[in-house]
């Protein structure tokens, strides 16, 4: 009877609470908005190194100028914002990425230098995410895509979660996938030269980085030329999961640790990357088919005063293949006025050598993997430059273009490479 | 090594901090004190991970693409 009793009051109090949710109208007077344009991105980058040392070449240096890049990227991210009936923020984001770039070392996958030394890579992104600031979470999806010339395409997929916390803190999860199809585009002297007609050696094929192949006479002028069959391609598969915490330490100060796992397998190496032995015969460097990196990054950033930030960013890295390295990164943006600062900058990084890297003729035939792609050696790099941002309330010249960002950065590699880069960044509302 | 990155993932993420109030957060909501990188990086992170042998942890590329110039 007393069990009864009990259950009697319980139900009565599981109804009552029931009902008393049901007349659950907004006071409030909120209304659901539907997606509308928020901001565009548009960001413009001028790329411009020189160096001697390439990887198509197998890290030779007597070919001045082989690891000379020009790359101009221009991207551009669309994003619309609304809010849904439960007063979830939903945000949609569309991008879409063409780079034209020139490469000396390019010219030399085919070994007379005769390749083409240029080319453009496509990217288009979208993404949705989904935030719930009631509960503190939110999610999102988001794919990509990405496509240069013959050499490769790429596509991606990435998903995240994230909560906060009641002490201003958030924790984050995000796992990501590249799958990719790598080109095998190999150097001409890896390519046997058909002879057309068999009996005449006057005329030969010269098959091209495109995969087409050119019919050409003994003078060395082009006769014909010819699509080629497609280029037969391998995977390349990246998987990564990231864990990252942000925590606001104090009124001044914010920081946050980033934890990524990355898995590599497939074809790890590119296929019109040389590599010469210590025998001066030349082959196509060779890497395991299977990488994990694990990289760990520190931020704190710190608002001295009322007009200095100190942003500094440590990155510990290491990897399967022996790689290791550290780098420090410290910005001080210095508000000159509330809508305007300059911002220099100064980035340090220390890397040691891949097991497999050897410079050029160090490699014996007995080695199992091997490449001279400098990449991969031992070096420091300095990045140091200066920023500007403009963002006045009012606008910039026009009501919409509410920020406007420019940086330089000049780079240099202790393996004798030279770069600098030139962005812009416009910032319509 | 694993084993220390999630120590001090761990340490970190679980430190004691004072708690700031959302009227205490106009410095923090200064666009500069953003603790992601910032759109104008967005092509020399790519550059960096190119040319160097580590990548990830920073908001840029951590795999995928062909780096191939």
């Amino acid at each position: 009877m007393k069990k009864l009793s009990l259950s009697v009051i319980g139900m009565y109090l599981m109804m009552a609470h029931a009902f008393s949710q049901a007349p659950a109208t907004d006071s409030t007077g909120y209304k659901p908005k539907k997606l509308k344009l928020d901001e565009i991105n548009l960001v413009s980058s001028y790329y411009d190194q020189t160096a001697n040392k390439s990887a198509v070449m197998g890290g030779r240096t007597d070919y001045k100028g082989n690891g000379d890049v020009t790359d101009f990227a221009n991207g551009i991210d669309v994003t619309f914002i609304g809010w849904d009936k439960k007063q979830r923020k939903n945000t949609l984001s569309v991008g879409l990425g063409i780079d034209y770039h020139t490469a000396a070392s390019q010219a030399y996958v085919d070994s007379n230098g005769t390749s083409r030394n240029n080319g453009t890579r496509i990217y288009p992104t979208l993404n949705w995410s989904r935030e719930n600031d009631k509960k503190g979470t939110s999610f999102g999806l988001g794919a990509y895509y990405s496509s240069e010339n013959n050499y490769y395409y790429s596509y991606g997929l990435n998903a995240f979660v994230s909560k906060k916390n009641k002490t201003n803190g958030e924790f984050s999860l995000k796992v990501v996938g590249f799958f990719d199809q790598i080109k095998m585009i190999y150097p001409t002297e890896f390519i046997p030269i058909p002879k057309i007609p068999p009996a005449d050696n006057t005329l030969h094929y010269i098959t091209t980085a495109s995969g087409g192949s050119e019919l050409v006479n003994s003078s060395g002028q082009v006769v014909s030329k010819s699509k080629g069959p497609d280029i037969p391609s391998k995977p390349r598969n990246t998987l990564t999961a990231s864990l990252s915490f942000t925590q606001i330490i104090n009124q001044r100060m914010q920081g946050s640790v980033e934890l990524d796992m990355v898995y590599q397998n497939g074809y790890l190496g590119l296929p019109f990357h040389r590599v010469f032995y210590n025998t001066g015969k030349d082959t196509i460097e060779n890497l395991p088919s299977q990488r994990f990196k694990l990289p760990i990054g520190f931020r704190l950033n710190y608002f001295l005063g009322d007009n200095i930030i100190l942003r500094s960013y440590y990155r510990f890295y290491a990897d399967s293949w022996g790689l290791v390295s550290n780098t420090f990164n410290l910005e001080v943006p210095v508000k000159i006025t509330p809508f305007f600062s300059i911002t220099p900058f100064y980035r340090f990084y220390m890397q040691s050598a891949a097991k497999y890297f050897a410079p050029y003729a160090i490699h014996t035939e007995q080695e199992q993997y091997f490449t001279s792609n400098y990449a991969l050696a031992k070096f420091n790099s300095n990045l140091f430059g200066a920023g500007i941002r403009l963002a006045p309330p009012k606008g910039i010249f026009t009501n919409s273009l509410r920020a406007l960002e420019l940086r330089y950065g000049h780079y240099t590699q202790t393996t004798d490479l030279n770069a600098n880069i030139i962005s812009l960044n416009l910032s319509f509302k | 090594m694993i084993k220390y990155c999630f120590i001090l993932f761990a340490a970190f993420s679980f430190a004691s901090c004072a708690h700031v109030k959302e009227y205490q957060k106009n410095r923090i909501n200064d666009s500069e004190m953003s603790l992601s990188s910032r759109h104008v990086e967005k092509n020399e992170l790519n550059a960096e991970s190119y040319r160097e042998g580590a990548s990830g942890a920073n908001g840029g590329k951590t795999g995928g693409g062909c780096g191939c110039n």
